[in-house]
């Protein structure tokens, strides 16, 4: 398992309060990684700097195996060299069809000229077809997505994390207002898409991240705690004082 | 491609027949082709709110799809308007000049010419030097390409700066309204060589065409606008459809969503920015050899916020919206201004519609954007269904081998 992001000695602050304090992670192809912490611990801070949200005030964030630094590179050109995110709280666009969402986050040429002379091909089609049945919205594919519910909305930006067939997803609670059926399904195919690629969970859920059945990262006030199998974390003194313990 | 993207946006083909239908009604009615039921002066008026409408769709396609709040678009389109006026300009006097050394016993020599044209010219403005600005305006095809090339780069120039420092929202439109306040306060003075605040003038009279009457000039402009706004439409309409259309009203919506599917926001408003840019200096190359006379004022601060006013009431986010609202309030209000439109005394006081037309037009943009935000184009949504029932419904036959409703729908 070759490295794909590593991350180290980075620290943002805050208007002086420091969200992150020197963390070092890293990340290898393919892996499933899950991360849990008390809310505010820094976890879709974490995300936001490795997506470019966010710059930090120190530290490196090196990525692929040409190491090269994202902290030189804008948001898109971040997305394009394979990070893919899913957000805490939907975002998907609402005033398009479902089908315009994915159509969007297919992997595809992104430049004005190219999307300009864009052509809807077969394939592409089929592919939104495809990531329609994983996500259970083929009969929604016509729909506004605003018509959604909210479990629909994060299916939809699941599905589009997926269409754009990244190297690095991260996942950003994605389990929120979904029923225990979809909970499992979401399992599924964050576990499916870590066969091939390296997969970030952020999650609450105990249930949840026991079935990921992954390495789990424990972060808590901005840096790592503990890391290690879930058994291995939970029985950790400090993480059941800071997180499980209350 | 065309069939499916007609059959897709169907505005489009409503639209370019209801404009053909007009120019034929026109051109029937006119003093040149027709019954002269239509003053020459008037069709003028139309041809110049072709002109309108077609810098208002534009607009639209940067405010309303894409979100953002230019305020300064009719800088572009009077930039457009300068650019076709030094050409009119100075092959007229070129003309003129020519002619009357010619009564002179020793032939003039071609820079004799051009010095009696700069002296026409820059009279006003007590210079005889052509500017460098003007190197172009002997050659009718080199000033065609100003037209396109002037406001494109200002557009271009003015956008990467302002989208690549990420500025957005009110401070974009500020800065906007401050570029189109600089560009009118530069070309005020009498050293921007374009004749300060006299502007170009005598531009209905297209050069070497003085035995055309005007009647059928106009005609012939206003048939130019209308092709223009045709074309125009169509390109926009295509723009703004399919996947393009898709990531400018994501933009619009949610543009760092936008940025972390991978796509280069930048990029794109550049793009849209600079291409209505263009679109409005054709518009205004149109426009003003209609008008006969650009100065400065053209390209004050309020001309763009009248623009978008027009859009506004227009209803945006669709094209026909945006044009029927620039036509619709540019029409009423050359009514209302011209003292036409009777006052209504009140006994204590009397509306004189000249000075009020601007306080009810205030008062209506206030009343469409809280009441009616969908404005006049949101008519349209009462004589056709909103969501439109689908062609077919089920598969489109019997048998697994039959084509499923979900390719039709892919194909629409
Ligand atoms: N843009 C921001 N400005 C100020 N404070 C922020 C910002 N983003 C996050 N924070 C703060 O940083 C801390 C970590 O936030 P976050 O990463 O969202 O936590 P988590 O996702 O683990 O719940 C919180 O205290 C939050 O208030
Ligand atoms: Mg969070």
């Amino acid at each position: 398992m070759k490295t794909l992001l590593e991350m180290s000695g980075v620290s943002v602050s805050f208007d002086g309060f420091k969200a992150i304090n020197n963390l070092s992670f890293r990340i290898g192809e393919p892996e499933l990684r899950a991360i849990i912490g008390p809310n505010g611990a820094g976890k879709t801070t974490f995300m936001d700097i490795i997506t470019g949200k966010t710059r930090p005030d120190e530290g490196t964030v090196i990525y692929g195996e040409k190491s090269i630094s994202l902290l030189k590179m804008s948001e898109s050109q971040i997305a394009m060299a394979g990070v893919g995110r899913k957000f805490q709280k939907p975002t998907v666009f609402e005033a398009q069809t479902v089908r315009e969402n994915l159509a969007m986050a297919l992997k595809n040429k992104r430049g004005p000229f190219d999307v300009l002379l864009y052509r809807k091909t077969k394939r592409g089609a089929e592919r939104i077809e495809e990531l329609a049945e994983i996500i259970g919205l083929t009969d929604a594919l016509p729909r506004v997505a605003g018509e959604l519910s909210h479990g629909q909305k994060q299916w939809l930006e699941i599905g589009m994390l997926l269409a754009q067939d990244p190297r690095l997803l991260l996942v950003d609670e994605p389990a929120a207002g979904m029923t225990p059926a979809e909970r499992e399904h979401t399992t599924d195919l964050l576990k499916r898409a870590a066969k091939k690629h390296a997969v970030v969970v952020v999650e609450h859920d105990m249930e949840f991240i026991r079935r990921l059945d992954c390495r789990v990262t424990v972060l808590c006030e901005g840096s790592v705690l503990a890391e290690g199998s879930l058994d291995h974390v939970t029985s950790n003194p400090q993480v059941i004082e800071v997180y499980l313990g209350r | 491609m065309t069939r499916t993207f007609l059959t897709q946006n169907r505005s489009v083909f409503w639209f370019l027949l209801a404009l053909g239908i007009f120019a034929l009604i026109v051109t029937v009615l006119s003093d040149a082709a027709g019954n002269g039921m239509i003053s020459t002066s008037f069709v003028k008026t139309l041809g110049k709110t072709l002109c309108l409408m077609l810098v208002a769709v534009a607009m639209d396609v940067v405010w309303g799809y894409t979100g953002i709040l230019s305020l300064g678009h009719m800088a572009f389109f009077g930039l457009g308007g300068y650019m076709i006026g030094m050409w009119l300009m100075y092959a007229r006097t070129e003309i003129i000049v020519t002619e009357s050394l010619l009564a002179a016993a020793i032939p003039p020599t071609p820079q004799e010419i051009h010095d009696a044209i700069g002296t026409q010219i820059f009279g006003v403005v007590g210079s005889s030097e052509f500017p460098a600005i003007w190197i172009f305006a002997h050659s009718f095809w080199l000033q065609i390409a100003m037209v396109v090339l002037v406001p494109g780069l200002l557009a271009l120039v003015f956008g990467w700066l302002a989208f690549r420092s990420r500025v957005t929202g009110v401070y974009l439109s500020i800065l906007t309204q401050a570029m189109t306040l600089a560009l009118s306060l530069y070309l005020f003075q009498n050293e921007s060589g374009l004749r300060g605040n006299n502007g170009l003038s005598g531009l209905q009279n297209l050069p070497g065409l003085d035995d055309v009457p005007q009647a059928t000039l106009s005609i012939a402009f206003f048939w130019a606008s209308a092709t223009a706004l045709g074309l125009g439409y169509v390109l926009f309409a295509w723009v703004t459809s399919g996947k393009f259309g898709s990531v400018i009203r994501g933009i619009r919506d949610n543009e760092s969503r936008v940025r972390f599917l991978g796509y280069h926001v930048e990029g794109y408003k550049l793009f849209v920015f600079t291409l209505t840019g263009i679109v409005a200096g054709i518009a205004g190359a149109l426009y003003y050899p209609q008008a006969g006379i650009i100065n400065p004022n053209e390209i004050a601060p309020i001309a763009s916020i009248y623009l978008a006013v027009w859009v506004a009431i227009g209803g945006r986010g669709r094209l026909y919206g945006a044009a029927l609202g620039a036509a619709f309030v540019s029409l009423l209000s050359s009514w209302f201004t011209s003292g036409a439109v009777p006052s209504v005394p009140l006994g204590f006081y009397t509306i004189q519609w000249t000075d009020w037309w601007l306080v009810l037009l205030g008062v209506s943009f206030v009343a469409v954007t809280l009441l009616a935000p969908k404005g006049i184009g949101g008519l349209f949504d009462l004589i056709s269904t909103r969501h439109p029932t689908p062609a077919r419904v089920g598969d489109f036959g019997p048998d697994t081998g039959a084509r499923r409703t979900a390719e039709g729908e892919e194909e629409k």
